[in-house]
């Protein structure tokens, strides 16, 4: 079993979800958690000037919040469903709505079909106002081991 | 005729300073600009510890790929443009062909294929030296001409005048 899973059975426990994101280098170094302090699980984005892309504007890089997307369908998966593995990311596409400020991006996901090897996951990410989402995202995961692919996210 | 006022390295140094070094988050992820002329950029992701999904494997997460690539499109789009404007992703999709081998450098390719007033095309590449055996795919359209301030970055397209791709 992964270092993942291990800590998902261990935050089931304890239920500080935001500890799923310790056992990712890349969600640490991009300062991307899981929180449910709402009773709803949400990813959020900690904003730090690494995540500059446009100086002028300023606006945050179109693709950190590709991956924040992805990140969030990810700790949706692995909170929300019964996944054995951790879910194999096979493509994501993301539309851009508008430019994110240098602040905290919020997203949440939802799983628009379940299949037994296949999950169609929408997500949407927005910053102060939730009825203005700065960007949205589809995206398939598998959520079945097979014998020839390697473990990924 | 070559029209060109730099050399290739000169033209180099040129999309590194504006599209990696002048951009916080490519200067983030160490973002080395390694091609670059009319309609088409090429760019290295250096393996690092930070950017790994699974500790397990060290395989890259998908987001050091996304924003390569969405990185690596915008700069084939700005190599088109011959008047600077600015210009934002409208949407980008990526395939995960495979998982990018841990401890190996990333290199993209993107071509914009195509240019309206208003919108860009792209398509690019993630791989790890042989283009035929991808890591990711990526197909993404810019709005041109979005509100703001021109970039650097995006008025850089005079500079590959003279340095269209040899077929």
């Amino acid at each position: 079993m992964s270092a993942l899973l291990e800590r998902l059975a261990e935050v089931r426990k304890s239920g500080d979800v935001g500890r799923l994101a310790e056992a990712i280098p890349y969600a640490r170094w991009m300062r991307i958690a899981p929180e449910n302090g709402t009773g709803e699980l949400l990813t959020r984005m900690r904003y730090h000037d690494d995540l500059i892309g446009n100086t002028f504007l300023p606006a945050i890089h179109g693709g950190t919040l590709g991956a924040m997307l992805e990140m969030t369908a990810i700790f949706h998966l692995l909170w929300e469903t019964e996944t054995e593995t951790v879910p194999k990311i096979v493509n994501i596409t993301v539309d851009y709505l508008r430019s994110a400020r240098p602040v905290d991006v919020i997203a949440r996901a939802t799983v628009t079909k379940q299949g037994r090897r296949m999950v169609n996951v929408f997500a949407e990410a927005w910053q102060d106002d939730r009825a203005k989402p700065v960007a949205t995202a589809n995206a398939h995961f598998l959520v079945k081991s097979s014998d020839d692919a390697p473990p990924s996210l | 005729m070559n029209k060109s006022l730099t050399t290739k390295e000169e033209r180099l140094a040129l999309f590194q300073e504006w599209f990696s070094d002048t951009i916080p988050h490519s200067k983030a992820l160490g973002l080395k600009v390694i091609d670059a002329r009319r309609g088409f950029a090429s760019m290295q992701l250096e393996w690092r510890e930070e950017f790994v999904g699974n500790p397990e494997t060290g395989v890259l997460a998908g987001g050091p790929l996304t924003a390569m690539l969405d990185g690596c499109c915008g700069m084939a789009v700005a190599t088109m443009l011959k008047e600077p404007m600015p210009f934002a992703t409208l949407d980008l999709r990526i395939d995960y062909a495979k998982p990018a081998t841990p401890g190996k450098a990333v290199i993209a390719e993107a071509e914009c294929y195509r240019i309206t007033s208003s919108v860009a095309f792209t398509r690019a590449f993630a791989h790890h030296g042989d283009p035929k055996d991808p890591i990711a795919a990526a197909a993404g359209t810019f709005m041109l001409g979005t509100k703001g301030q021109v970039t650097r970055a995006q008025s850089i397209g005079k500079e590959t005048i003279g340095a269209e791709p040899k077929v």
